[in-house]
């Protein structure tokens, strides 16, 4: 291969079967990254190597779902070059997991949103058209259900905690919410996953999501805050400013070495 | 005697406790055997010692069963009379069932 030839950026198919793959795929990706920041710097060395080993299991999640988005695209691309050669607006995650972390509480908080919606999303996508996505959210379902729990003792525990715990997780949720509404916005993609079997609807999700979410804001004594009129569109490719530091992270070794390996 | 428990003066002088308890953490790596001491860990409550024993101490598939027990309700035989303790029992071989002559035919003692 030509020097440098394939630090070029790849681009990637807008086949919806693909762009539904890379939403789930990049949203795993992302989270993983931002949790694998909290290392060596959570409160308590216990919670660390918990937050990590989630980050651990949503990278793997990322890994085969990525994978399966290569297979599928047919245009040659593996789970490498997707997750560390594509330009910001090729990434289809959702805005949500690229904020930074901010406090323990935004993290714990985020993660139990992002748990409870890919709980529900697995669980469906177990029965996907596609066998090898069901397989990969077979195995996922399980990590998923397990994160879930973890955050939502936390949120409980902080919100219903001390004076500061359930400040910091009110302020948490406020800021939060705003980027929840694109969690559930509609589109062709979603559409087309919906008829042909791929996958739910994430719109079909909201019931549930906001069903269990509000009981743990309940017994954390949190306030919902009203629907925002802001929408984010990470999920259509166009990210927050925060976005292009990640990718500059998460893409530096492979675009200065080139189809470098462990 | 652990010390987790004693409110640990702080810097402001409120006199909060500025450790979680401690928990001891044993492990069933498969069904049939025993509970294993490996390790042990803080956390506040016996839920959140359940699910930090898992993180910790599960990550490499070494379990399918956890315990966990306050390190504090653990009562251990005082080190200062190990002597008393164990070492009369040092000459006292008879006390081992190794004089008896086994019929071939049984196997598996």
């Amino acid at each position: 291969m030509k020097p440098g030839l394939d630090m070029q950026s790849i681009r990637v198919s807008s086949d919806p079967a693909v762009q539904y793959l890379l939403r789930l795929g990049d949203t795993c990706l992302i989270l993983a990254q931002r949790l694998g920041e909290w290392c060596g710097h959570a409160p308590v060395l216990e919670e660390d190597i918990a937050l990590t080993n989630m980050a651990l299991d949503l990278l793997g999640q990322a890994r085969a779902v990525l994978t399966r988005a290569g297979e599928i695209e047919t245009r040659g691309h593996d789970e490498d070059q997707l997750a560390f050669l594509r330009d910001e607006r090729d990434y289809l995650n959702l805005t949500l997991v690229e904020l930074p972390n901010g406090d323990f509480a935004f993290t714990v908080l985020r993660n139990f949103a992002m748990a409870s919606l890919l709980r529900l999303l697995w669980e469906q996508l177990a029965a996907s058209s596609d066998t090898e996505l069901g397989a990969i959210a077979g195995k996922a379902v399980k990590e998923a259900r397990y994160h879930r729990q973890h955050a939502a003792d936390w949120v409980v525990r902080l919100g219903d905690g001390t004076e500061e715990s359930a400040r910091r997780m009110q302020d948490a949720l406020h800021r939060l919410w705003l980027y929840v509404p694109e969690f559930f916005e509609a589109d062709a993609v979603d559409e087309y996953a919906a008829s042909s079997g791929l996958g739910p609807r994430w719109a079909d999700l909201r019931d549930a999501w906001l069903a269990e979410t509000t009981a743990v804001f309940d017994k954390a004594k949190l306030q919902l805050p009203p629907e925002p009129k802001f929408r984010s569109e990470g999920k259509r490719g166009r990210h927050s400013e925060h976005m292009g530091y990640i990718l500059a992270d998460l893409q530096y070794l492979q675009r200065a070495y080139p189809g470098g390996v462990w | 005697m652990s010390s987790t428990l004693t409110p640990n003066p702080s810097p402001s002088g409120r006199g909060e406790q500025s450790e979680w308890p401690l928990w001891e953490v044993f492990v069933r790596s498969k069904a049939g055997l025993d509970h294993k001491h490996c390790g042990s860990l803080h956390a506040t409550d016996p839920t959140m010692a359940i699910q930090l024993a898992r993180d910790v101490y599960t990550r490499r598939q070494e379990g399918t069963s956890i315990w966990v027990v306050r390190s504090d309700q653990i009562v251990a035989s005082d080190p200062g009379e190990k002597a008393m303790y164990f070492d009369p029992m040092e000459d006292k071989i008879y006390r081992h069932p190794t004089f008896y002559e086994l019929p071939k035919s049984v196997e598996h003692i």
